[in-house]
């Protein structure tokens, strides 16, 4: 039977163009077809970079042809938010302002290891303007539509990726994630995503929002997936500050021990408030499959939350500041004036927040003594209405944009971390967060497998492309 | 004319002295924003810390 081009994961697609069984080039083709087919629904791309996608197809196929070694991703096709540097793309970050750049010079690293691999880049994706934003809605390049529903939003502010990924363009994206900019979106659009370690990923080449809580990392459609491009991209960087010197912890090994073993708890008190019933059901599901019992407290995560909801604000006006002296009008006016807000923001504020996070990282750092995973819902509810701008949280209105990250801010803010699992509930999915101590990636990677592997977790295929098959054979 | 917010006054002062240019159909949405934002300064700054508290500016996991 031939590979499903569009279902199959990178794993198998990389296994087919490794065996012979298909080539790169007609991965590439077969990827690019569906962009051209289904972006127009979508709105995840906003380049399409198809020539160097064929040069790279077949130089992979060649290096085949001559019998030299195929990477771990030979001829899987993958996208990039718009802020990592693309060369010769303008690094537009989701703004009207930065397309008005110079093209890159340079690929970003993370881009360079994925392709070192054998991955073949087909474009760069639809952001939320300069990643503040949970909804992957953007007002100069128009919405991210969820795959499930288009009526309804990805979720941001990586939301042409989880919708590149979700909607089978590619199976696999990268993205960033400050606030929960890959655990929303991959929530709302029902894909495993993984924020690393901070300084884990190197952000070099990539355009910035908060350097404090700044991370990259992969969207794909299985656990697997996930820990082949993560163990792909890990390494030192130097130029990256943030980027620890640390050797290469290969996660993909590990996946086949499972959760067995491993102490799992469940995040009480603050994670459980909030939440619609399809965020308890996604939350009961994974717990009993993983027989996780115990109840763990994040201690003053509220404020930790609204501590992160600071310094976000203040360093991301710092970002921007001449930018809004000289080109206010060019903003979404919905990040402009809370960036202009960031700004007046007072030092005593900021600081106050960065001495809170040491505290609260001691004491959250504390719970890995006696759990090795805390489970948390990665968002409230499922995917909003795009245009929506209010939802109800424990019967109160509130906005939209701001609060779809109220479960993932306590966790960025202190660099953990954490693999988010689909849970495949009709009519829309939902994830769940699984969280881990530092640099213990392997964890959560393990558990999203395990629990995939149980039939809990699962990226189930949208509609959207129905029961059409897209396939191709050398 | 609606009446004035408790923080326009503070809003111009510091867009003046950032040299910030604020249209004033703006306003409202900043006004909106910094409250927000100043809330959840003060849920910060209520949680008592010790004199010698660290801060955490460049963070190692």
């Amino acid at each position: 039977m031939p590979i499903d081009l569009a279902e199959a994961t990178a794993a198998e697609i990389a296994q087919a163009v490794r065996s012979g069984e298909t080539t790169a080039l007609a991965v590439t083709e077969a990827a690019l077809a569906r962009i051209a087919r289904l972006d127009p629904l979508l709105g995840a791309f906003t380049d399409v970079t198809a020539e160097r996608a064929r040069a790279q197809a077949r130089a992979i196929d060649a290096a085949r042809a001559a019998g030299k070694p195929r990477g771990a991703l030979a001829g899987v096709p993958f996208a990039v938010k718009n802020l990592f540097d693309v060369k010769g793309l303008a690094t537009r970050a989701g703004s009207k302002i930065n397309r008005e750049r110079a093209p890159a010079q340079r690929d970003s690293p993370l881009i360079e290891r994925l392709e070192a691999a054998g991955a073949v880049l087909v474009g760069a994706l639809n952001m939320g303007e300069y990643a503040y934003d949970f909804t992957g809605e953007n007002l100069h390049d128009g919405a991210s539509r969820n795959p499930h529903d288009t009526s309804r939003m990805t979720g941001g502010s990586s939301g042409g990726s989880a919708g590149a990924v979700a909607g089978r363009l590619v199976p696999l994206a990268l993205g960033s994630d400050t606030n929960g900019s890959i655990r929303v979106p991959s929530s709302l659009c029902g894909l495993f995503g993984l924020k690393p370690t901070y300084g884990r990923l190197s952000r070099a080449r990539s355009f910035p929002f908060v350097a404090s809580f700044d991370h990259l990392g992969p969207f794909c459609r299985s656990a697997r997936d996930l820990a082949l491009s993560y163990d792909a991209m890990q390494g030192p960087d130097p130029d990256d500050a943030a980027c620890v010197n640390r050797p290469a912890e290969p996660t993909l090994g590990a996946l086949e021990r499972g959760a067995d073993g491993l102490r799992i708890a469940v995040a009480g008190g603050y994670f459980r408030q909030g939440l619609t019933p399809e965020a308890q059901t996604a939350m009961v599901h994974v717990a009993r499959a993983l027989d996780a019992r115990r109840t763990v407290e994040l201690p003053e995560a509220h404020r930790a939350r609204a501590a992160a909801y600071v310094i976000t604000a203040a360093e991301g006006a710092s970002l921007h500041l001449d930018r809004l002296r000289q080109r206010a009008k060019d903003f979404d006016p919905a990040v402009r004036d809370r960036l202009i807000a960031g700004a007046m923001v007072p030092a005593t504020a900021v600081n106050r927040a960065q001495k809170f996070r040491r505290w609260y990282r001691e004491r959250v750092l504390a719970l890995f003594d006696e759990v090795d995973a805390i489970l948390a819902p990665a968002t409230s509810c499922t995917a909003p209405l795009v245009g929506q701008q209010t939802f109800r949280l424990d019967g109160v209105e509130m906005p939209v944009r701001p609060n779809l990250g109220i479960y993932t801010q306590p966790i960025s803010f202190i660099g953990l971390p954490v693999a988010v699992v689909p849970v495949p509930l009709k009519p829309m999915p939902i994830g769940v967060q699984i969280i881990a101590a530092p640099w213990r990636e392997d964890i959560p990677l393990r558990i999203a497998h395990a629990l995939e592997q149980a039939g809990v977790a699962a990226a189930g295929r949208p509609a959207l492309e129905g029961s059409r098959k897209v396939s191709a054979r050398k | 004319m609606p009446p004035k917010e408790p923080l326009d006054d503070f809003i111009m002062a510091a867009a003046e002295a950032l040299a910030l240019p604020i249209d004033p159909a703006w306003q409202p949405a900043v006004r909106q924003h910094l409250e927000v934002t100043l809330t959840f300064a003060r849920l910060v700054e209520e949680f008592d810390l010790p004199d010698d508290a660290e801060p955490a500016p460049m963070f190692r996991a």
